[in-house]
């Protein structure tokens, strides 16, 4: 443990509030009270109205998270599928063989592959546009208002608004291959199997700039001006100052907007759905959460589609743990 | 454990189980001899929703003690998928006037259907008011868990003004076979008449195929589904020949890879399309269109060439708890009458044994005269067979049909030899 980690309360600890309380003594029995607390404060901890203030959202998460978790978790393991209520259905335990075919299926590898190469483009992209723009308008004398709103504006529209300008724009005679002539890609990006992917994956960058802008430019605001003029006083220019001030400077929030970037990969539908004809060109761009509505609501195999989410839920997990790790060594 | 972690437990298993009560509500079967007032689901689409109620209308004013609501279909993503979920949740109307046949299967598997056949007549009515087309209808146990209702014959339209501008006879054009549709596709595009020949969606959902490869397939097997005796046709000739016709639209550049955002046909970017009479009401004004039936390698009579019916049907749901006042209201709106309604208020082909003949008045109207093609293809169209895993099947024909067919990225022959083995596999599959 570091010598910076406070104290717990405990024996050892004879200067902690816990050690101190020790002291006292419980007005039935006339020994000390366990840990000096209360049955009350036992149960339900020191401040019990904090339990009552945090049931409603505990609530909510069992409700609408734990609960969906676990029956999915019970799902992929089971034979299962939805029926009428009163109808008398079997769902045999099948062990891993719902496991067995996702991990066995040619389109989930593909799908799996399609993640990868969005996050290889997007999570970059995404940080790289999102720092310098933040930091050109934490700098900007003017117009800083309405760059805010305008970067923002995209994250708060729908996809499916959206989606109609970018098929406009990526079109096979849409107005980006019209400026590019006899450069444009054939087949054009939409339907090209090696651009669709990319394609997407700078439309969400596009599209979700806003609010990483917003989260950056508050993180500036926590990096100390003495640091800049520091540097400045020995001689730094603005990239340096940039990468030796600004960039170790808003760590955290790096680190946060990888994994809010990671997890939105993840959890890519609406994009490839729309933007490319429910994930052609030959599953180019199809998602693992593309996959498993397509088993799960529209071919009814719930079991399955359950099987391929928790299949997703460990991968996100492991790049989560493994941003945390570089960001740890790093540091 | 803490102690405030085993309070922590405690509610969670508290509140896990309240959840799952809640979740696990709904209601049960319902009575199939019960009596009384009943919910219906209509398509949201505007005349059919106009023929429904009044349908409602002048049954309500008959039956005051058995009154029908009839209601839009949730909004959803597709009409299949909120059935589902309705099922699962036992919270169905009595009938459902939306009901795809590709789904049945899977609603079935649900035990959400009620057996049409084991209602009063059941067997009987559904046979003689559709004929023999009925035994498509009719599932792997025996019964008929939809009511074959009205259809969609898909057949060819074309642009008169495109096809005379690329020197083609508008009158008479020459698109009986695979040869003719390309010769003259090379025309359009090559005179730059159209940009396209034809555009169907290059879309990857499962039921793209039901306009581009399962009219075709239909016509050159004479009129077989995508299943004959629990065996797979995907790679049969039929099935090869329509592939290859595409894959040479494709190739050729005939018929775009991409998705066109609006109507192609209507925008005059592509001189062809593949439709249904409800194309008449939306083409009728704004275009000087002709139609085929769909082509075929050697070019059949017209008279003889079968194609995709893009049904809907109606099915009874089990939770109905009134399912005797449904199954009456069932037959009144399936009536002759109401069919000549349905008819003429929508354009949609009711699922009578001879609809050109029962309503040969109405057709021969200035009024129904464009819609007499379709009359007579509804004679002739095959349904997707109705076996499990229905969806399943046709989204592993999609995939390889995009990725042979649409953009050549594997040959056409072993494409569709293993998406028939995956379909095959899905047949056999307990």
């Amino acid at each position: 443990m570091s010598a910076l980690t406070p104290a717990r309360p405990g024996p050892a600890s004879s200067s902690s509030p816990a050690g101190r309380s020790r002291t006292t003594t419980s007005a039935s029995d006339g020994r000390p009270p366990r840990g000096g607390l209360t049955p009350l404060q036992r149960a339900f901890g020191r401040h019990p109205i904090g339990v009552l203030l945090a049931l409603p959202y505990a609530v909510f998460l069992v409700a609408v998270f734990a609960y969906p978790v676990v029956l999915a978790a019970w799902m992929s393991v089971h034979d299962w599928f939805f029926s009428a209520p009163g109808v008398e259905v079997s769902h045999p335990f099948v062990g891993f063989e719902n496991y067995r075919q996702v991990l066995t299926d040619p389109q989930v590898h593909q799908a799996f592959l399609n993640i990868g190469v969005f996050l290889v483009i997007n999570v970059p992209l995404t940080v790289a546009l999102a720092l310098v723009l933040a930091v050109a308008l934490n700098r900007a004398a003017r117009g800083r208002t309405f760059f805010r709103v305008a970067f923002y504006v995209p994250y708060v529209t729908a996809s499916v608004a959206l989606v109609g300008v970018w098929l406009f724009l990526l079109g096979g005679d849409g107005v980006v291959n019209s400026l590019l002539g006899p450069l444009a890609p054939d087949p054009s990006w939409l339907v090209n199997s090696s651009l669709a992917m990319p394609s997407i994956a700078g439309f969400v960058a596009w599209k979700q700039l806003g609010f990483f802008v917003l989260l950056y430019l508050a993180a500036l605001q926590n990096v100390s001006r003495d640091l800049y003029e520091a540097a400045s006083m020995d001689g730094a220019g603005r990239v340096r100052q940039f990468f030796t001030v600004t960039v170790p400077g808003v760590r955290t929030t790096t680190a946060l907007v990888v994994i809010l970037a990671v997890i939105t990969g993840a959890n890519l539908f609406t994009e490839p759905y729309l933007l490319t004809g429910g994930g052609g060109p030959d599953g180019a761009s199809t998602s693992p959460v593309l996959l498993m509505y397509q088993l799960g609501i529209e071919q009814g195999n719930p079991d399955t589609a359950s099987a391929l989410g928790i299949v997703l839920v460990v991968v996100v997990g492991l790049l989560v743990l493994l941003n945390r790790r570089l960001l740890r060594s790093e540091s | 454990m803490q102690t405030s972690a085993r309070w922590g437990a405690v509610a969670a298993a508290v509140l896990l189980t309240a959840t799952t009560a809640a979740c696990g509500g709904g209601q049960g079967p319902g009575n199939p001899q019960g009596r009384g007032p009943i919910t219906i689901w209509l398509s949201n689409n505007e005349q059919e929703v106009a023929w429904g109620e009044e349908q409602v209308k002048a049954w309500n004013a008959a039956h005051p003690d058995q009154q029908v609501t009839a209601q839009q279909i949730p909004a959803g993503k597709s009409s299949e998928e909120v059935i589902g979920a309705a099922i699962a949740a036992g919270t169905t109307p009595c009938l459902i006037y939306n009901t795809s046949p590709a789904a049945v299967p899977q609603f079935v598997k649900q035990g959400g259907l009620v057996p049409l056949d084991t209602m009063p007549g059941g067997a009987d009515y559904i046979t003689q008011r559709t004929g023999a087309a009925a035994e498509q209808y009719r599932s792997p146990d025996g019964h008929f868990y939809q009511l074959p209702w009205k259809s969609n014959p898909v057949m060819v339209i074309y642009n008169k003004k495109i096809f005379a501008a690329a020197g083609l006879d508008p009158e008479n054009p020459q698109l009986s076979t695979y040869a003719d549709v390309l010769a003259a596709s090379e025309k359009i595009v090559s005179s730059g008449a159209a940009p396209s020949a034809i555009w169907p969606s290059p879309a990857s959902q499962f039921f793209q195929s039901w306009f581009d490869l399962y009219p075709l397939y239909a016509a050159a097997s004479g009129g077989q589904q995508l299943v004959v005796d629990g065996k797979a046709q995907v790679d049969s000739a039929p099935a090869l020949d329509a592939a290859g016709f595409w894959r040479q639209m494709y190739a050729k550049g005939l018929s775009p890879q991409e998705a066109y955002t609006g109507d192609a046909f209507a925008d005059g970017k592509a001189a062809m399309a593949m439709v249904g009479p409800w194309a008449v009401a939306v083409y009728g004004k704004d275009v000087d269109w002709g139609v085929v039936p769909v082509p075929t390698p050697n070019g059949e009579p017209a008279q003889e060439v079968h194609t995709f019916s893009d049904a809907k049907n109606v099915s009874l749901p089990v939770a109905c708890q009134n399912q005797a006042t449904a199954w009456d209201f069932l037959q009144s709106t399936t009536s002759t009458d109401a069919d000549r309604a349905l008819l003429t208020e929508t354009g949609q082909m009711p699922m009578r044994a001879d609809v050109a003949q029962t309503y040969a008045d109405w057709f021969a109207s200035a009024d129904g005269a464009p819609y007499a093609p379709f009359a007579a293809q509804a004679a002739r169209t095959v349904e997707v067979p109705s076996v499990k895993n229905s969806v399943e099947i046709w989204q592993d024909v999609r995939n390889a049909w995009t990725g042979s067919v649409i953009f050549g990225k594997e040959p056409v022959a072993s494409a569709m030899r293993d998406a028939n083995g995956e379909v095959q596999h899905l047949l056999e599959v307990p």
